[in-house]
């Protein structure tokens, strides 16, 4: 299905919000789904995960950081104009309970998927900490929507520009295991170091830890093997069997490796996209 | 001409590629027969008073009958005549695995070279086609009832073709960007050319089919909902999508492909044409293929298109067991593929950065014969040798893929997770909906995936006009 863009936002320097036009996906998704994007017929189809739904527009919102070819031609597009395809909502949707206290911790655009599994553990009666970090303050996002949805909130980077002076995982062991504030679960999205980082130090405490992996995705529906990840030994598929597992039992190595499988082409197909934005004028 | 005459003629050579040049484009392989050609090879047909052929193929296509109008020279009257019993034929005259069906049962192999059915059907289809858009056949009343198909591989497309000619509103529900299921994702632009997908496919729109393509029943929509929005009644064609490993140690390093994935990339995502699209896939030097059926042989020929210097196909079996068409045997072997037979991976060895550099292998040799009849490969102990690739394709099977089936409450599935439905109507255990193809019998063919399609349709029919 095509999908219209209406509203689109800048949240940092490579951070943008959109809103999209996709009524069926927003009546459907909860907490924790994604959808996969094509933007044109020579497009590849990326996952990016559902930050926002409103049901009674139609619309959802995604918030995404352009890292490669496929998020930057995303980012140039202008209110108005249509991606080829949306589907969704994929994977399966967070596991929501009432656990006593939860912490919420988003690294960089990490901060958008943990978003909408932070305001659902609140809904469900948790007791909620927030932590959400960036390299710098004018990286930090979201931070007026994560406090609403949160009893506490804390921003952590890691020059110390704003909040807590360091990463993420840190804020969490001395801001709150060690000021003695007991948490009965951990979730924790962001680029991979980091979400390893958080379950090198929830392991030490013991508090069970749920990561979204980003795997490398091509259909999204369980028919390709690309997203497959390591954990406890066994092979599961991140877009069906996932995107959410037992942080303690990821084998982050392998999927890290895997994210690097198409580093070359991926760089290629960049710089001729930026090569093409600069003969029309568009570049920036 | 007389019978004797005919016996004369020779099997007609299809002319192809040439297999040095071939082998690093992605153009489709044979040409396909000339007028003339086609003419001739007709001329071989005895118009049997009991034609075996006929029995021989799924859909029961009157093979006499459309051959002798292709040798009096009405080849669009002969692709009217498939067309009766096959909706498909340029698909099927392309990837039927005739040696084991029509052609098999021809009279003529007995002694000799069978009828080139296979071949004769795809010109009479091509032809067709090739005079401008083909003409759509009557449509019936509207009957006011709506249908759901779930999945646009070859057993939902002959479900809707067949239902929307009499006179039911059908929609079809595909979870990938475009319709056509492993015609279009897994079978490559080498052996089935994508325009002839995508004009059969739209010969059905022409009809009034219409196709939701990015809508994953289970996920966008499940069953239930489907009815609840007014649909009378619902077909489950979604394929035996899931890929299978082996469950060997290094299966999840860098360069280590399922089939589907190499496939995908390459066909419905065109990886072959990077940067031109986005999509990339690993172009290795050193390939090695698991496996021996069509996907196999699909994957080795893909291989050597994107570049390879060297292709092995890594099988377990002897030759004669490979599962694949004969002419895709034929055909890979002349591109160069180095067929290791009796072999089979025991581990993926990868360096530091997670790349697979080689696998172990063991050779096997034949025991005695398993419950397929195949005689069992089994292992020659310290026979183990390393296989130098930087690239390996799995191509050992796939299973049911669950979406459906996990959020459909109600659905008898058997042990394997397939869907269970009768063979002679597609019904399941669930009122009003109906399954085939791949889903209930496991990965099979083209044509056994429309023949179940057609069944169903039938059934399905029968069904709407009951239900009040
Ligand atoms: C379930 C899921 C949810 C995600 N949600 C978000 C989100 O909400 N916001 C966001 O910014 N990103 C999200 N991602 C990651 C996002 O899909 C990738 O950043 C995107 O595909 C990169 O495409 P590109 O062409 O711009 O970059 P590329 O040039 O393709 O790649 C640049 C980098 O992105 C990684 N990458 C490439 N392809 C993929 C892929 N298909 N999936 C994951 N990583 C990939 C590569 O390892 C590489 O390091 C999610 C990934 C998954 C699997
Ligand atoms: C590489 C390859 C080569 C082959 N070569 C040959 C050959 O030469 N000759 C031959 O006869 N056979 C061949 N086959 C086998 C043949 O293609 C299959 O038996 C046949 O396509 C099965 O048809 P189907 O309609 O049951 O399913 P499929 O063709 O698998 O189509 C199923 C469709 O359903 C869609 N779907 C799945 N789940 C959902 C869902 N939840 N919601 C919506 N849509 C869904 C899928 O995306 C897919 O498009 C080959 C198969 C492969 C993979
Ligand atoms: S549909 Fe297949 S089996 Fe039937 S006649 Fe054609 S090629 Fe032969
Ligand atoms: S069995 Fe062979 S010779 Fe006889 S009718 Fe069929 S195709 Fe012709
Ligand atoms: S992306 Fe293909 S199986 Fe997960």
């Amino acid at each position: 299905m095509a999908s219209k863009l209406i509203e689109k936002r800048q949240l940092s320097e490579n951070v943008f919000q959109m809103v999209f036009e996709a009524a069926k996906i927003a009546r459907k998704r909860r907490a924790g789904q994604f959808v996969v994007i094509r933007i044109h017929e020579q497009g590849e189809r990326i996952p990016l995960t559902i930050a926002d739904a409103d049901p009674m527009r139609g619309t959802i919102t995604i918030v995404f950081q352009r890292v490669g070819k496929t998020t930057y031609h995303l980012s140039m597009l202008e209110v108005g104009d249509e991606v080829m395809d949306i589907v969704g909502p994929m994977g399966k949707p967070t596991n929501i309970e009432k656990v006593g206290t939860v912490a919420c911790i988003g690294g960089g655009v990490g901060v958008a998927p943990v978003y909408p599994i932070t305001e659902a553990m609140k809904a469900a009666g948790n007791y909620v900490i927030s932590i959400i970090g960036a390299r710098d303050k004018g990286l930090v996002i979201m931070e007026d929507e994560m406090r609403s949805v949160s009893d506490e909130l804390i921003v952590a980077t890691d020059d110390g520009s704003y909040g807590f002076h360091g990463f993420v995982s840190q804020a969490l062991e001395e801001e709150v295991i060690k000021k003695g504030k007991h948490v009965d679960q951990a979730v924790a999205i962001g680029p991979v170091p980091m979400m390893k980082a958080v379950c090198d130090t929830t392991r030490k405490y013991d508090i069970p830890t749920i990561v979204s992996l980003n795997s490398i995705m091509v259909d999204a529906t369980g028919m390709c093997g690309a997203c497959r990840v390591s954990v406890g030994g066994k092979t599961r598929f991140v877009c069906v069997d996932g995107p959410e597992f037992d942080g303690h039992q990821v084998d982050f190595k392998q999927l890290i490796d895997r994210q690097r499988i198409y580093l070359e082409q991926e760089r290629l197909s960049l710089e001729r996209y930026l090569e093409t934005l600069r003969k029309e004028g568009r570049g920036s | 001409m007389n019978a004797k005459e005919r016996m004369k003629i020779p099997r007609q050579a299809m002319p192809e590629q040439d297999p040095k040049v071939r082998s690093r484009n992605f153009d489709e392989v044979p040409y396909g027969y000339t007028a003339e050609l086609a003419k001739k090879e007709a001329l071989r047909c005895l118009n049997c008073p009991r034609p075996f052929c006929v029995e021989g193929c799924p859909v029961e296509i009157d093979i006499p009958a459309f051959i002798n109008l292709i040798a009096d020279g009405d080849f669009v009257g002969a692709a009217k005549k498939i067309k009766e019993k096959n909706a498909l034929p340029a698909i099927c005259g392309r990837v039927c695995p005739q040696e084991i069906q029509c052609e098999q049962r021809c009279v003529r192999g007995k002694k000799g070279e069978p009828v080139a059915i296979g071949r004769l059907e795809r010109f009479a289809a091509d032809y067709e086609r090739s005079q401008g858009e083909v003409e759509i056949p009557e449509i019936a009343g509207p009957t006011g009832k709506k249908v759901a198909i779930v999945g646009s591989g070859p057993a939902g497309l002959t479900v809707a073709g067949d239902l929307v000619k009499l006179g039911h509103d059908v929609t079809i529900f595909e979870a990938l960007h475009k319709p056509g299921g492993v015609l279009v994702y897994g079978i490559p632009e080498f052996r089935l050319p994508k325009d002839i997908v995508a004009s059969e496919i739209d010969y059905l729109k022409r009809m009034g089919v219409k196709i939701e393509t990015s809508y994953v029943i289970g996920k966008t929509s499940t069953i239930d909902e489907l009815f609840q929005e007014g649909y009378d009644a619902i077909f489950l064609g979604v394929g035996a999508g899931l890929p299978v490993f082996m469950g060997i140690p290094g299966e999840n390093l860098n360069g280590v492909y399922s089939a589907n994935e190499y496939l995908t990339r390459a066909n419905l995502m065109k990886a072959y044409l990077f940067p031109e699209y986005d999509t990339p896939i690993v172009k290795g030097r050193n390939v090695a293929v698991i496996g021996g059926g069509n996907v196999a042989m699909d994957s080795a020929r893909t291989a050597l298109r994107l570049g390879a210097d060297n292709v092995y196909l890594v099988y377990r079996r002897s030759e004669k067991e490979m599962p694949a068409r004969l002419e895709e045997i034929h055909h890979a072997k002349e591109e160069g593929i180095n067929f290791q037979l009796l072999t089979n991976p025991k581990r993926y060895i990868g360096d530091d950065k997670g790349w697979v550099v080689g696998i172990e292998c063991l050779r096997m040799e034949l025991g005695e014969p398993d419950e397929s009849g195949r005689r069992r490969p089994v292992p020659i102990e310290g026979s183990e040798f390393v296989l130098d690739v930087d690239t390996v394709v799995v191509a050992i099977g796939t299973r049911a893929n669950p979406l459906v089936q996990a959020t459909t409450p109600g659905l008898e599935l058997n042990k394997w997770g397939y869907i269970v439905a009768d063979e002679e109507t597609g019904k399941t255990s669930r009122e009003g909906v109906f399954a085939g193809g791949d889903i209930v019998t496991g990965s099979a063919t083209v044509i056994l995936a429309m023949g179940a399609g057609r069944k169903a349709a039938r059934a399905i029919h029968e069904y709407l006009m009951d239900k009040k």
